[in-house]
């Protein structure tokens, strides 16, 4: 058995898998599959200051290897979270951390201080990077200055880690990862999806109801797994890589090209059990390839 | 109800019409508790375009047999790898998913009860009516099609109640869409059930309304995670966004933002 727990700053994991925001919903809903305290963390649905209804229907199309998305951050607001969900969620024995969106820097960082407050929340995943909203998302997360712009105002709120992920819709990830570390941020997620289209060719009309939407699944896992491994070289802080892991091979790519831990997304609907499988098979290769620790293989390529 | 998930065997596979399979599946283990109008994700295995598990109905739920059917239509690549199903496959099932119908309350269970279905939406139907019927109520059922050849199972609708049926071309019962059908004239019913396409369903509710019925519809929005998980298949209602998948499948029209 070999040791697999890890650090994102102050923050430890008892192994380095965790689900993906948006993907997992609050961990409640896959406690029937799976003991929720198996894995290393559960980043729970994206969360706004105030309630979201999303977009419209449809919100979804499968693509080859994959899905596109426009839910556009459906959510019932922090104090909901806070005054209905927490308690819910709040002794599950694992990292509950909590995606935090906005529209504003102030937005934001008013959202982040009233999850500081909770006491069993050791962390949160700055979303600058929904390619589903118009107010806010993704345009932070596009440039440095706006991501700065978000990540400094958070971090004057935040006390405990502060993970920001990043939008791969960009000329240079390295850049925006070098701007947050610069604010402040403890840890940097890589990637949320890839905009992408889908054309219902009989109707002859977009199939999504906003038009575009973030594309995950294996399709995008290539393109995750690159820019893990620039942003890697190029920040001192940890990376946490995502994007089409399905897999304990797929998990091990990302750690070998320099993320200290990993999140599941869309592969749980898939396989509710997955994240768990996933854990397993790491420390199963572990163990077969002689290595003591987790941490011996993270950044070796 | 706990979920989950299971490698089920395939017992057999039935072409009961040109586009639909039934396919009866069991387990070494007695099934899950299922209930009607709950449903299955099923995955495909062997379709390069099918990426997402598939949401299909609890057909029904034969306990003596401990099978599980699935009614299945053919009208993509991996619904028909479901029918190419053979004796002894595996087929990986999340269950039980969904609410289900609601009509075991003793307010409901005394009145008079119409189920309708059209096309493959009969399918949840069945199991319905069945239950009804092992708790003493009488269920009519109101099954509609294109054509003859499209009426599913109608052999084991009659089991468990009066079979009335419409089809567009007149080849088989009442001509027209189920809504036309003389029955809804002359019988006066207390609670309607319905399931099939959109346009069928919002007319059945329309007559619902009119007649002042209560009435649950069972809608199959898109869907991906199937557990309220990703919230990609929400249906607008009087309390916002709601996940067809875990909130319904089944509503009360009246929680519906359908325009009549």
């Amino acid at each position: 058995m070999a040791k697999l727990n890890v650090n994102i700053g102050a923050l430890s994991l008892k192994n380095p898998v965790m689900t993906a925001s948006g993907t997992f919903g609050y961990g409640l809903e896959f406690a029937d599959f799976m003991p929720l305290d198996g894995i290393g963390g559960i980043i729970v649905k994206g969360t706004t200051l105030k309630p979201r209804e999303g977009n419209d229907y449809p919100r979804m199309a499968e693509t080859a290897s994959g899905m596109l998305n426009c839910v556009g951050l459906q959510n019932k607001g922090v104090d909901y979270f806070c005054e209905h969900i927490y308690p819910q969620i709040k002794d599950i024995d694992t990292n509950m951390i909590v995606n935090v969106s906005g529209s504003s820097p102030e937005d934001y960082a008013e959202c982040a201080a009233r999850i500081d407050a909770l006491e069993k929340i050791p962390a949160i995943e700055l979303n600058i990077s929904c390619p589903n909203v118009k107010d806010g998302g993704m345009a932070f997360g596009v440039t440095c200055a706006g991501a700065s712009s978000v990540v400094k105002a958070v971090r004057q709120a935040y006390h405990k880690t502060l993970i920001v992920k990043l939008s791969p819709n960009v000329t240079d990830i390295t850049e925006i990862a070098r701007a947050v570390e610069a604010e402040g941020a403890d840890s940097v997620s890589l990637i949320n999806t890839l905009m992408g289209m889908a054309i219902d060719i009989e109707k002859r009309k977009k199939v999504l109801s906003i038009g575009t939407g973030g594309l995950s699944g294996p399709a995008v896992k290539p393109v995750a797994l690159r820019m893990v491994y620039q942003v890697a070289k190029a920040v001192k802080i940890p990376v946490v890589g995502l994007g089409g892991i399905s897999t304990a091979k797929d998990a091990i790519e990302f750690l070998m090209c320099g993320a200290t831990a990993i999140e599941i997304g869309t592969a749980n609907f898939l396989d509710p059990a997955v994240s768990i499988k996933v854990r397993d098979g790491i420390n199963d290769w572990l163990d077969q390839h002689g290595c003591q620790s987790v941490e011996e293989i993270i950044g070796v390529v | 109800m706990k979920k989950y998930i299971l490698d089920l065997t395939v017992r057999t596979v039935e072409r009961i019409s040109p586009k639909h399979v039934l396919i009866r599946l069991t387990d070494d283990k007695p099934l899950p508790e299922m209930v009607p109008g709950q449903f299955v994700e099923v995955r495909v295995d062997g379709s390069a375009t099918t990426f997402l598990r598939r949401p299909i109905s609890i057909n029904f739920v034969d306990r003596e047999q401990n099978e599980l059917w699935l009614m299945v239509a053919m009208v993509g690549d991996g619904t028909r790898r479901l029918g190419e199903l053979k004796a002894g496959d595996k087929l990986n099932c999340v269950l039980p998913l969904g609410n289900g119908f609601l009509f075991q309350s003793d307010r409901i269970a005394l009145h008079k009860a119409l189920l309708v279905g059209g096309g493959v939406g009969v399918a949840p139907l069945l199991y319905l009516g069945a239950q009804m019927k092992e708790q003493g109520m009488e269920p009519t059922f109101l099954l509609g099609a294109r054509t003859a050849s499209d009426l599913l199972m109608l052999d084991e609708f009659k089991k468990y109640g009066r079979v009335c049926v419409t089809t567009e071309d007149g080849s088989e019962g009442e001509k027209g869409f189920v809504t036309n059908h003389s029955l809804l004239q002359q019988e006066h019913f207390d609670m309607i059930y319905t399931c099939g396409p959109t346009p069928m369903m919002k007319a059945v509710a329309r007559y619902a309304k009119e007649k002042d019925i209560e009435c649950e519809a069972s809608l199959e929005n898109l869907m991906a995670c199937g557990l309220g998980a990703c919230l990609c298949c929400v249906e607008k209602t009087t309390e916002g966004n709601l996940c067809v998948c875990k909130d319904g499948p089944v509503f009360n029209i009246k929680k519906l933002l359908w325009q009549n």
